[in-house]
């Protein structure tokens, strides 16, 4: 079976990595790149688990085939707080911070596609509603928190950021 | 997942003259096809990628009024498109419940129009299937649904098959032999191993949505019975056309899915629908008579997940808040 060289856009950076063509993108991510943040849960688009961005639009790594994200900007959870200081904040990601003072999360697996999924909420709508909050995390699945820590959290997110506006310090 | 090679045409002439070749597979969204490889139900030596097809993709209004979508348009961009919600509104509300958001983002309309039939003894790994001894849709000879049955009843499980049926939408094929144009109805066949009348080199271009007759209100609705209110796939679907004509319901349609192997069209409910007033008491009544008239056709079995009798008997209920919701300009009906 064919491999090749397959340059890819993650986190900002351009990487060149030699997959076979049947590799997804979470393979690479994770065994090519080392970038293990993006989780290996269900393998079959049942959990949300490796949920990453590509080109600012959640989707599952799991079911993409590498050689099918070229061109396109990928963003896994390793990159949140990059792009976060590159666009003149300080510290994690808004939401970083507060599924960490929400304590959202238990053993931690769901919680990169969980953030990722609420930051591409956040970009396409930064005061959305608690429905439209559980309608963009229902592709992630939970097996710990009962996801009510997890919605908070996306709720302080937006509430920080709502009060960081005024002065530009948000996003 | 087991070695493929990945083509990637850019016209759709590339694409058959791919297609043709034995075992090739084609892969849009990818969100049945890998999971499907993965479990190693489907073998293909070569995977053709359409995302690179220009021709594949978008939604247009065709100047005589119908709707043309593009077999790779997203689920998302089918469900969130005014033209659709507006012409096609059970269309694009049974979109709207496809799986989960990403899997929306992901995964296209031909890709739902041409999903393989699912049940919960097939859409299993190579190791839980082997464990079972396997079944007649992939590597068996027995049905676990049906004792001692001899023919397939893995469910057509397509959310958006069941309202195209009901806008009586037409499909376009290219081959390396040409196109042709198919009415949705006649695509599928009541047998679970391979329900499509559709060669295997055959790629779908387009899905079109003729035009309403003048002078017709035509309203819609879709409802999704499922265990979670999101990622699952069916365990009934239902939508629902109107036409309406001066408060009068002149033409009636229903599809059915999650049932057997071919989406159904539900013509006696329908016609408990056609000819009644639109509003007030006698409506009414005939919603009542449009949901017995379904319930006595649809007999779930045990080959998607939940309860069989559950689903029997909710399915008079999705029937009866679905034409209720089309009237209303509501839907979908979801949610438990």
């Amino acid at each position: 079976m064919a491999s090749s060289i397959v340059e890819l856009k993650v986190n900002g950076d351009t990487v060149e990595v030699a997959a076979p063509d049947h590799f997804t993108l979470l393979e690479v991510l994770r065994y090519r790149l080392g970038l293990t943040g993006s989780k290996q849960g269900c393998d079959k688009g049942d959990c949300g688990a490796c949920t990453v961005l590509v080109d600012g639009e959640p989707v599952l790594a799991c079911l993409t085939l590498a050689r099918l994200a070229v061109g396109h900007e990928v963003t896994t959870i390793e990159g949140l707080m990059p792009a976060h200081l590159r666009a003149g904040g300080t510290g994690a990601d808004p939401v970083q911070e507060a599924f960490d003072r929400c304590g959202a999360l238990q053993c931690g697996f769901c919680q990169p596609g969980m953030m990722l999924s609420a930051r591409a909420l956040l970009d396409r709508e930064p005061n959305p509603s608690r429905a439209a909050i559980k309608g963009a995390l229902s592709g992630n699945l939970c097996r710990c928190t009962g996801y009510t820590q997890i919605i908070e959290a996306v709720e302080t997110a937006i509430a920080a950021s709502t009060e960081r506006a005024p002065d530009g310090g948000s996003r | 997942m087991q070695g493929f090679d990945l083509a990637t045409p850019t016209t759709v002439d590339e694409a058959v003259a791919l297609l043709a070749r034995e075992g090739s597979l084609a892969i849009a969204g990818g969100t049945d096809l890998l999971p499907n490889i993965k479990h190693e139900l489907f073998e293909p030596r070569t995977v053709v990628a359409l995302g690179g097809i220009e021709e594949l993709r978008g939604i247009e209004l065709e100047s005589d009024g119908t709707l043309s979508i593009g077999a790779t348009t997203t689920l998302a961009h089918v469900a969130a498109h005014d033209e659709v919600r507006c012409r096609a509104t059970a269309l694009a509300q049974a979109a709207s419940l496809v799986a989960g958001p990403q899997l929306r983002t992901m995964g296209t309309l031909g890709g739902n129009v041409l999903l393989d039939t699912r049940c919960q003894w097939y859409n299993q790994s190579y190791f839980w299937r082997q464990s079972l001894g396997f079944c007649l849709k992939k590597d068996g000879s027995v049905c676990h649904v049906i004792e001692s049955g001899s023919k397939c009843v893995a469910a057509a499980s397509n959310d958006t098959a069941a309202p195209l049926l009901t806008l009586d939408a037409e499909l376009e094929f290219a081959s390396n032999t040409g196109r042709r144009r198919l009415p949705i109805a006649e695509l599928y066949k009541s047998d679970g191993v391979a329900n499509l009348r559709k060669e295997p080199g055959e790629l779908l271009v387009r899905v079109r949505i003729p035009a309403l007759e003048t002078g017709r209100e035509r309203l819609g609705a879709y409802g999704k019975l499922r265990e979670r209110g999101s990622i699952d796939f069916p365990l009934l679907g239902v939508a629902v056309r109107l036409d309406v004509v001066d408060d009068r319901i002149v033409h009636a349609a229903l599809g059915a899915i999650a049932l057997q192997a071919r989406p159904l069209a539900l013509q006696k409910a329908a016609a408990a629908l056609i000819d009644a007033p639109a509003s007030g008491p006698g409506f009414d009544d005939a919603v009542l008579a449009c949901a017995a008239a379904a319930a006595r056709q649809l007999h779930p079995v045990a080959n998607v997940p939940g309860d069989a009798q559950w689903r029997k008997e909710m399915a008079p209920v999705y029937v009866r808040e679905t034409v209720r919701a089309a009237r209303a300009g509501t839907g979908p009906v979801h949610g438990r």
